[in-house]
């Protein structure tokens, strides 16, 4: 047996506490996750930085993020967001939403924040499921895809509603400052993903108003799928409703024509 | 002291919680408060304080909640329907261990009810209102210097419990205006070392949370949560007790209604009437002691209230033991007369008839057991 010296070139964030992730495998939270903490080590932003947790999976970002951590009540992560931010406005406040959070009972709330253009900044992930309660219909469930509550599949002639385009939804609001779509469904999207947080990033130290980037990911267990057929169907479904790409950059709408999918 | 103004009572309570180092106030507008809210959209930003408009209640108190736990001084008011909408956020508020003060300037109801003063909102200030086992502890003002003097107390009280606290008031009390001196002294609020942002400085990580999975852990928060309630009982109840030594009837009322029944004991004390007057100031924690020594010796109570009758549980509960309780109350908007209390006072101390209410003025009898 051979043994040569290992250079570490890939790794944890030293935010991460050393224990397992609670998400399901093949969640998109934990890439997410990984993105939003990076980005935080790069600025050196952890040692005055709070972390908004959701009601929804990712509530238990507390339980092994080493940042300081305020969880809200469902929905209510932006009015809570914007208490912390008003107070202490030298504090980088990241506030990180499922979709049935903010687009569902935290629609309000959100709409708002955005409106008055709050100076932290938002990651919305959107899989087009509620998680944590076992796989009901979200309001950004496609068309035609089962859930608990909807098991022959999203239908708008019932009047169970479309799927909300968020981003599309938040453009026209004055207060918004910079808006994404992104998925993290292959490396060169996951790439894309932290490249718009980056942005959003900017946007709040800055002190240049709302940033939100939404990101595609996956459920596999929630969805009923494998993993890989998971993420095919970001590719193959989700792109389709969700047009991947930059909606509002420096407080413009980005047009139509430029985004992609 | 500073001189006495002319306020009213929304005016003197703003005003009173900004000179208690209030920091960040978010509301949304509802009649009878609305004269909070406008006094602190222009107070509180010429003191580089925070101000802001929410877009409903639910965003008003959820907003507290991020303040407070970024360790200011924070605050909210409302009107009954608006107090529907902040129950879920108060349970929050309790369940993470956050201070915040809380304004119910109480309108009729129930629904959208009207904009006439109210006492029907009692059981959802004092035996929860949201979900959880809690407490807040609600002062009940009966007049402008009263609101004002125990909003300032409320913020302290708030951070040493880290519990939130309500001020009880109705569209009389907010409406209303007196000469109020308002305090000059500074506001000291402790070191909040479990708030969230600011520079850490090598500090670990804080929580501001409600939630645990692992088992037994909400119910350990639930025990210190109560044992903070018992120490509020024994540390925070306030009373007034009036002419109730050698009293041979004692109204219990609070906040509006409290005056109008003092001006009933002094008009039935002028006739050779012996009536005395127990009015909790704290409605949580409640008097009960007090109510049941007084019981000891007197043996007629009348409850007036401006609902269909809630504190009066809490006055039975006290142990009235072989008294006789009586109540009087006015739902939706009423406001109780002078002279109708006087009747039914007349009616169970010169008549010795049994317990009474009053509705629209006609006297009815009416057996409360």
């Amino acid at each position: 047996m051979i043994e040569t010296e290992m250079e570490k070139i890939a790794g944890r964030s030293s935010l991460w506490a050393d224990k397992p992730s609670p998400y399901c495998p093949g969640c998109g939270h934990g890439v997410v996750h990984r993105v939003v903490c990076e980005l935080i080590e790069e600025y050196h932003l952890a040692d005055n930085c709070v972390f908004m947790a959701p009601v929804g999976c990712s509530i238990l970002a507390y339980t092994f993020l080493k940042l300081d951590v305020c969880q809200s009540a469902h929905g209510r992560t932006p009015a809570a967001a914007t208490g912390i931010k008003r107070s202490r406005p030298d504090t980088f406040v990241l506030a990180y939403q499922g979709d049935g959070d903010l687009a569902s009972i935290g629609t309000a709330e959100i709409i708002h924040a955005a409106n008055r253009g709050e100076n932290f900044t938002t990651i919305f992930v959107n899989n087009a499921i509620y998680g944590m309660t076992g796989g009901q219909m979200a309001p950004t469930t496609l068309l035609g895809q089962k859930a608990t509550t909807c098991p022959s599949g999203r239908d708008a002639s019932s009047g169970m509603g479309y799927p909300i385009r968020v981003c599309e939804l938040l453009q026209s609001l004055g207060g918004v400052t910079y808006l994404a779509r992104t998925s993290v469904h292959t490396p060169a999207n996951v790439i894309k993903t932290k490249q718009a947080i980056k942005k959003a990033f900017d946007v709040q130290l800055q002190r240049q108003g709302f940033s939100l980037v939404e990101v595609l990911t996956s459920c596999p267990v929630n969805w009923g799928m494998q993993p890989v057929e998971a993420l095919d169907f970001i590719d193959k479904q989700m792109v389709h409703q969700f047009p991947l790409g930059e909606y509002k950059v420096g407080g413009v709408c980005v047009p139509q024509a430029a985004k992609e999918g | 002291m500073g001189e006495a103004v002319l306020m009213k009572g929304n005016e003197a309570i703003a005003e009173a919680a900004i000179r208690a180092g209030v920091q960040s106030y978010f509301g949304y507008p509802i009649t009878p408060q609305n004269e909070l809210i406008a006094y602190m959209s222009v107070h509180m930003p010429a003191k580089g304080r925070t101000f802001i408009q929410a877009e409903s209640e639910l965003a008003a108190i959820n907003m507290v909640y991020g303040a407070a736990a970024a360790g200011m001084r924070s605050m909210t008011s409302s009107s009954s329907p608006g107090m529907s909408l902040k129950q879920e956020g108060i349970s929050y508020l309790v369940g993470a261990q956050l201070p915040a003060v809380i304004v119910n300037i109480m309108r009729g109801g129930p629904g959208l009810g009207n904009i006439a003063p109210s006492q029907a909102d009692y059981f959802q200030a004092c035996k929860g209102g949201g979900h959880g086992d809690y407490h807040l502890v609600v002062y009940a003002p009966s007049s402008v210097q009263e609101a004002a003097d125990l909003t300032a107390k409320a913020f302290d009280v708030a951070d040493r419990y880290r519990n939130p606290v309500l001020i009880l008031g109705d569209a009389i009390i907010g409406q209303m205006m007196e000469p109020v001196v308002l305090s000059e002294s500074t506001p000291t609020p402790p070191p909040k070392p479990w708030a969230v942002g600011g520079l850490r400085n090598g500090r670990k990580p804080n929580l501001i949370n409600s939630l645990s999975l692992e088992e037994g852990v909400i119910e350990e928060w639930n025990w210190i949560i109560k044992a903070k309630y018992e120490e509020i009982k024994k540390k925070e109840l306030m009373v007034e007790l009036l002419q109730c030594e050698d009293a041979d009837l004692i109204l219990v009322a609070y906040g509006t209604t409290s005056r109008i029944c003092k001006e009933v004991l002094r008009k039935c004390r002028a006739k050779g009437l012996k009536v005395g007057l127990i009015r909790p100031i704290t409605l949580w924690p409640f008097p009960y002691k007090a109510i049941a020594q007084a019981a000891k010796r007197t043996r007629e109570f009348l409850v007036v209230e401006m609902s269909l009758g809630q504190m009066i549980e809490d006055v039975k509960l006290a142990g009235l033991g072989d008294a006789a309780l009586h109540f009087h109350g006015r739902p939706g908007g009423g406001v109780p007369r002078e002279q109708d209390i006087i009747e039914i006072i007349n009616h169970i101390l010169l008549e010795k008839r049994a317990g009474a209410i009053t509705t629209r003025g006609t006297v009815v009898d009416w057996k409360i057991s």
